[in-house]
């Protein structure tokens, strides 16, 4: 039951991280949505017809590239992986967890998934 | 239509689907897409992008609230994120090979099911058995027996599939596969899935990144947009009788449901 307890509180942390993490990048989405606004507003849009982002707005380096500039939508974009970063964290956390408890099994369950994550943030097209 | 007007009509568009969203227990993600889509005339694989965006949103924002209202079973949802991620990549490979008249088709007839099961009632059904997986896997608290782990892993890959080819959480059949499969409480299973979503939506969100799909300029009307719409709705689902709102709202989605299969059709003809 104490067991129960502990995890609970654990728990209840790693939700603080989640939404703090969502907090966190809807204000750069929002900045950066604001910038967007103000420079492009009077521009015509549409995505009936799929082109697919530039390089800039596609890798998590050129990202990070496109925000320090300070173009609009690269900021944006920086908030959005910044929000993908977010459960991401959880699963960090969880290991972290796991390691504190030495439950191997997990630490090896909870490994994999991160690696699959981290493949397709980086690696999967 | 100029930039700003576009980007407030889908803010208003993606705040009403996050409200609707909340208060089935749906999520925004199956809503949007089909507005995005069919009202906006928007390519599914931005829809779907910026969906998977909504989707991480609100999984991550809620987690707070969820947890307070009940005990997830984290080994059961970290162990099962391996089906729901694998499923993820599956079925964002799975989209490429996809038409996209098809992919709206799959969409209705998840979207339909997701309706029907929304009006279903919850009921817990424990098992008294311990099952020797479970008890191998560590999964059992002192309150119920886990059953059925291999059932209820095939169940979870499916639904990270569709959420990957789809955009959407797919909420409704991971909480099938943990509460009718796999026996645990329904309380149990909603919360575990909510914290399940947003790790299943950033498998697939990652390589729609890489892909283009996911634009900064549509993602930022419907990102804040869900969010918001789905914490009013939140506040509105604690102080109201919703289930009559209930019944109008899986109508709203059974039409959008016909529609999106329609339109798909009508494209391969």
């Amino acid at each position: 039951m104490d067991d129960r307890k502990k995890t609970h509180s654990m728990e209840t942390a790693i939700g603080h991280v989640l939404k703090t993490g969502v907090i966190l990048s809807a204000s750069i989405v929002l900045s950066g949505g604001i910038l967007y606004l103000y420079r492009y507003g009077a521009m015509t849009i549409g995505y009936a017809t799929f082109k697919g982002e530039p390089e800039s707005l596609k890798n998590v380096y050129e990202i990070f590239i496109s925000a320090l500039s300070f173009h609009s939508r690269g900021i944006i974009q920086l908030g959005l992986l910044c929000l993908m970063a977010t459960p991401i964290m959880r699963v960090i956390l969880s290991l972290v967890i796991y390691f504190k408890q030495k439950d191997i099994l997990y630490i090896i369950v909870t490994s994999i998934v991160l690696c699959l994550l981290v493949y397709s943030l980086i690696f999967a097209r | 239509m100029n930039t700003i007007e576009f980007t407030i009509l889908i803010a208003l568009g993606s705040i009403l689907a996050g409200f609707i969203g909340a208060l089935t227990g749906l999520g925004g993600g199956v809503i949007i897409v089909p507005l995005l889509t069919t009202a906006f005339g928007v390519d599914i694989r931005y829809a779907i992008g910026a969906s998977l965006i909504s989707v991480i949103a609100t999984s991550s924002s809620a987690a707070a609230a969820y947890i307070k209202e009940g005990y997830s079973n984290l080994r059961v949802g970290m162990f099962l994120e391996i089906a729901t991620t694998i499923g993820a990549l599956s079925g964002a490979f799975l989209a490429l090979v996809l038409a996209p008249s098809s992919i709206a088709v799959i969409f209705g007839l998840a979207l339909l099911h997701a309706a029907y099961s929304s009006l279903q009632n919850p009921k817990d059904s424990l098992e008294s058995k311990e099952d020797p997986l479970a008890k191998l896997l560590k999964m059992d608290p002192s309150s119920y027996h886990v059953q059925n782990i291999p059932g209820g892993f095939l169940l979870m890959m499916a639904a990270g599939a569709l959420s990957g080819l789809l955009g959407i959480g797919s909420g409704a059949l991971k909480v099938i596969a943990m509460d009718r499969v796999m026996k645990l409480p329904f309380k149990v299973s909603t919360t575990t899935s909510n914290f399940m979503i947003g790790v299943t939506a950033v498998a697939s969100a990652g390589i729609y990144l890489n892909r283009g799909y996911i634009d900064p300029a549509l993602s930022l009307p419907v990102m804040l947009g869900v969010l918001l719409g789905a914490t009013i709705g939140t506040r509105f689902l604690v102080r109201s009788k919703t289930s009559s709102l209930k019944i109008l709202f899986s109508a709203v989605i059974f039409i959008l449901a016909v529609e999106m299969i329609f339109a798909g059709l009508k494209v391969k003809i």
